[in-house]
């Protein structure tokens, strides 16, 4: 059995038929055909789907489809404004060498870009890491995850983003 | 240009761009039209017979298209998983080989163990059809616990294998070692374990193979490190399908570390049924699935001795090893306790005599294989925690004794005891840097801070060598691994002047595509952003051996360094009937062929473009084209090395471990781009810390279940475990290939855990506490503090 499923994904309408069991993570993936939000994990430790909903970071495969009903979703692919203009986070990933495999790199962008949100761009690097207990990384050890971060939080600011 | 974009310039990365924006493409995302989805069934028992398998029922439930247990493997006459790497024991006898079948047959033999693989219109319905399967079992008592394998009595994996024994195996000459140690004035004693550890690469293992029943073509997409070897191997030892009808694609990969090396079931029975199912088949590891089937790492128990004359010179080591091998051996077990550890038990040091003795041991636990160092943590883990016991045991400085025992800058090339020929290094500069980065002098203020605040503050060295760059195929052919150890290189310039790069090494986060693009923009002086580098793929890159033990800007580079001098030979003659001038005279500048002496000048484009367009050209002499292949087989290893120093407070009353400080200073020889060999380095620290203090895979004695089976249970480092890390570096450069480079993707976590290991006890001595098993969680640093441990 399936039921009717539609939300706003990166500013475009979605929709489509899914099972009652349906992550919203494998919406994204095997429905829409978008692969930039990855599954890391079973247990949602790992924060590699981690997506905005409704401008909150939720790691999508906690959510079901389902849930996401009449959401807005944005997802990694939905951030930057043009290939040549990314959005800060991303930009300052770049610049610090933030990202290796890449693997979890959408998740990590996702949650920092909510982090940086919440803390009202005022961040410090305990408050980083603190904050960064969601999402996990194998090939960086952080160091310039959190030097991006803490570089991205004026850049959004000023950027108002 | 070059300034910008060559040689030691901290070029920013080509990759990140699609990885940043989500259009990076690992094998999970690919599209396939008419896919199916596999899932295993796999052994909830750590040992057993299967008494019967009942795939009725699950046949019949929806979306089913095929499932496929042992029995069916075995009658098509699949051949079992290899051992590549023949280990001789000490009596020269070939090291055991029990099989490994691709799909158990009769008997389970770890929790996981490959028993059916269902095949289903979706993943889903392929999981629900798995679950439907009826499999009895006669559970029979596991060997988990291996420093009891080896035991008389225990539980037989294998029976080819009598008494759990891989082989027993010795490096060094016994006696002379025991006569050193009956002149020592001094011998210091240890025993530890060395944890075991899970990968635990970001991106799950994942496989898809379609069949094409017009050509008779199989293509595999796999997360390999090594696509050629792994095609390599189910072609010639597995699923006998003609190399050039076998096509391996590895895409965007999400780190390995080693674990991603191996040729695995999985990707052999998918390949194998989507000719049967004729549809293709994708299958990706859930998370559970990687903890429970990813080979694993290190599992040593070592008891070592150090003797020491009056003076603290080192006189002699004696080394004893059980290695856990799991219950299979994986493609490249062998070599990790032997030829990649009990090697590099010399160290930065000049102990003249060394004895090893590793014996590799069947256990009813997940294959153990290669992970990040690999053999060489488990090494150096030794030699540093011994050399710092045996300092506080002698109330010398640990930086004073390391001193005095390096092997002096003037004595390289340096012929280890434990047959490695050291080809360069200068030690002392290395460890007198970390001491001032990490403001070793202040120490002492610092504990009494800390001290006054109710925390135990210490510090601990490590100083280590790997060998990598892997290696000499003479020598590894010598030692008995199966394979050859050069690297691949192509450049092929296109008619307008930009340039492929095609490597047989494969990037999995290592930056390959940034790296090597900086060697041929340095090296030819094309612009970076006109150079691609592409890897991965067994139909497009020439044979390569991939990318493990930080051979990728050694090997992989230095073909790349030959492929360029042909580049530049050609071109030469090329611009030489360009310019009319004699081929001698002509000289090869910043991108442009010259005439010494005269304004003529053919920059390579133009050089290039004739070689395409030869309307005037040698055509007598010289082909046209301007395509270069190089195969780069190195004369020894690469001996990267450095000093690491770690900080730590540790909190009595919790037995919490804080890293305040951490420095690493290494030597990596010449060094391409800064930006990426940092990162490499705080990746591999943190590796290294997580041993230390936070992972450990660990299986019920009785049951051989895995109990730290998800990131619920596993204690992966996150960002608040670790601090920012105080980098420095020396430089030595590699005097045998042509980038002068070493290996420094492994450094970080070799050196690691034995300075974080030294800095605890260093914290603890005070209140009488001398040794913490890894990792050193706040149990068990808070039993070992209260005397709780036994």
């Amino acid at each position: 059995m399936t039921i009717p499923v539609a939300m706003t994904v990166n500013g475009k309408p979605a929709s489509g038929k899914v099972e009652a069991r349906t992550l919203l993570v494998q919406f994204l993936r095997e429905h829409l055909g978008m692969t930039g939000t990855h599954v890391g994990c079973d247990t949602s430790q790992c924060g590699a789907c981690v997506v905005h909903v409704d401008g909150k970071s939720v790691k999508s495969c906690t959510m079901l489809a389902v849930q996401a009903e009449g959401a807005k979703v944005i997802t990694i692919e939905g951030l930057a404004e043009s290939a040549e203009k990314l959005h800060p986070m991303q930009e300052a990933f770049r610049e610090n060498h933030a990202l290796q495999c890449g693997f979890c790199t959408p998740g990590m962008v996702m949650s920092a870009i909510d982090m940086v949100k919440r803390h009202n761009y005022q961040l410090d690097e305990a408050t980083v890491r603190r904050e960064l207990e969601g999402n996990l990384c194998r090939c960086t050890g952080y160091h310039n995850i959190v030097k991006a971060i803490l570089a991205a939080a004026p850049a959004m600011k000023s950027a108002g983003v | 240009m070059t300034a910008q974009t060559g040689i030691g310039a901290r070029v920013k990365r080509k990759e990140d761009q699609r990885f940043l924006t989500g259009t990076g493409r690992y094998v999970d995302d690919l599209p396939l039209a008419r896919a199916t989805y596999a899932h295993f069934v796999r052994s909830p028992h750590a040992h057993a017979k299967i008494k019967s398998i009942d795939t009725s029922a699950a046949k019949a439930m929806p979306g089913v298209v095929a499932i496929f247990t042992g029995k069916d493997i075995a009658d098509a006459k699949v051949g079992g998983l290899i051992c590549g790497w023949v280990v001789k024991d000490k009596h020269g006898q070939p090291h055991k080989a029990p099989p490994h079948p691709v799909m158990a047959v009769d008997t389970v033999r770890y929790v996981g163990d490959t028993v059916a693989m269902v095949v289903a219109n979706s993943h889903d319905e392929a999981k629900d059809a798995a679950e439907a399967i009826k499999i009895d079992y006669d559970v029979k008592a596991a060997n988990v616990d291996l420093a009891k394998a080896l035991d008389k009595g225990a539980p037989e994996v294998h029976p080819e294998a009598p008494g759990n024994l891989i082989y027993d195996w010795e490096i060094g000459v016994k006696a002379d070692v025991d006569a050193a140690f009956a002149k020592a004035a001094h011998v210091t004693k240890i025993d530890i374990v060395n944890n075991r550890l899970i990968p635990n690469a970001m991106e799950p293992r994942a496989a898809a193979a379609d069949y094409d029943k017009g050509t008779g073509n199989y293509t595999l997409w796999s997360t390999s490190q090594n696509p050629h070897v792994l095609r390599l191997i189910l072609s010639a030892f597995v699923l006998g399908i003609p190399e050039h009808k076998l096509r391996v694609i590895a895409p965007d990969v999400g780190g390995g570390f080693g674990s991603k090396i191996f040729c695995y079931n999985e990707e052999t029975m998918v390949t194998w049924a989507a000719s049967r199912v004729g549809r293709p088949i994708k299958w990706t590891a859930e998370r559970s699935e990687s903890f429970q089937t990813d080979a694993h790492g290190r599992d040593h128990v070592t008891h070592a001795e150090l003797a020491l004359d009056k003076d603290g010179k080192f006189l002699g080591l004696r080394v004893e090893t059980v290695a856990n091998m799991g219950a299979y051996l994986s493609t490249f077990s062998t070599a990790v306790p032997t030829y990649l550890y009990a090697t590099l038990l010399a160290g930065q040091y000049t102990t003249p005599l060394i004895y090893a003795n590793v014996k590799a041991a069947l256990t009813n636990t997940a294959p153990v294989d290669a992970y990040r160092g690999a053999g060489r943590p488990e090494a150096t883990f030794v030699i540093e925690s011994i050399v710092s016991k045996a300092a506080k045991e002698l109330k010398m400085d640990p930086a004073e004794l390391r001193r005095k025992n390096f092997i002096p800058s003037t004595a390289f090339p340096y012929q280890t005891p434990v047959a490695l020929q050291y080809d360069s290094g200068n030690y002392p500069p290395i460890i007198d840097e970390a001491i001032k980065i990490a403001d070793y002098k202040g120490f002492e203020a610092r504990r009494a801070e800390a001290k006054s605040r109710g925390k135990l503050r210490g510090i601990g060295f490590s100083s280590y060598i790997e060998a990598c760059g892997l290696g000499p195929s003479r020598v590894i052919g010598q030692l008995g691994g199966g394979v050859g150890q050069w690297e691949s290189a192509q450049i092929k310039f296109n008619p307008t002047g930009n340039v492929q790069i095609l490597t047989g090494a494969h990037s999995h986060g290592q930056s390959h595509e940034t790296t090597f693009a900086q060697v041929v923009s340095d090296k030819l002086g094309v612009p970076i952003e006109n150079i691609e580098v592409i890897h991965g793929d067994t139909a497009t890159t020439p044979f390569g051996m991939g990318s493990y033990g930080s051979r990728s800007l050694a090997v992989g580079g230095s073909a790349i360094m030959m492929a360029a001098d042909k580049v530049i030979a050609k071109g030469k003659k090329i611009a030489a009937h360009l310019m009319e001038a004699s081929v001698a005279d002509v000289v090869f500048e910043q991108g442009t062929f010259k005439v010494a002496g005269t304004d003529k000048a053919v920059p390579l484009g133009q050089a290039v473009f004739a070689a395409y367009v030869p309307h005037n050209y040698p055509l007598e002499e010289l082909e046209p084209g301007m395509d270069e292949n190089a195969f780069y087989d190195p004369s020894n290893f690469v001996y990267p090395a450095g000093t690491q120093i770690c900080e730590v407070e540790v909190d009595p009353d919790t037995g919490e471990v804080e890293i305040v400080n951490f420095t690493a200073v290494d030597d990596f020889g010449n060094i391409v781009n800064p930006m990426i060999v940092e990162g490499q380095v705080h990746g591999g620290i943190v590796q290294g810390v997580g041993q230390a203090l936070l992972e450990n895979a660990v299986y019920d004695k009785e049951t051989g279940q895995l109990i730290s089976g998800s990131y619920m249970d596993y204690t992966m480092p996150r960002a608040d475990d670790v601090p920012s890390f105080k980098l420095g570096n020396k430089v030595t450069p590699c005097p045998h290939n042509p980038l002068g480079v070493k290996g420094c993707g492994e450094a970080g976590a070799i050196a690691a855990p034995a300075a974080v290991m030294n800095a605890v006890h260093d914290a603890l001595a005070p209140v009488g506490v001398s040794h913490v098993p890894m990792p050193a969680t706040p149990l068990s640093v808070w039993q070992a503090i209260n005397g709780a441990s036994k």
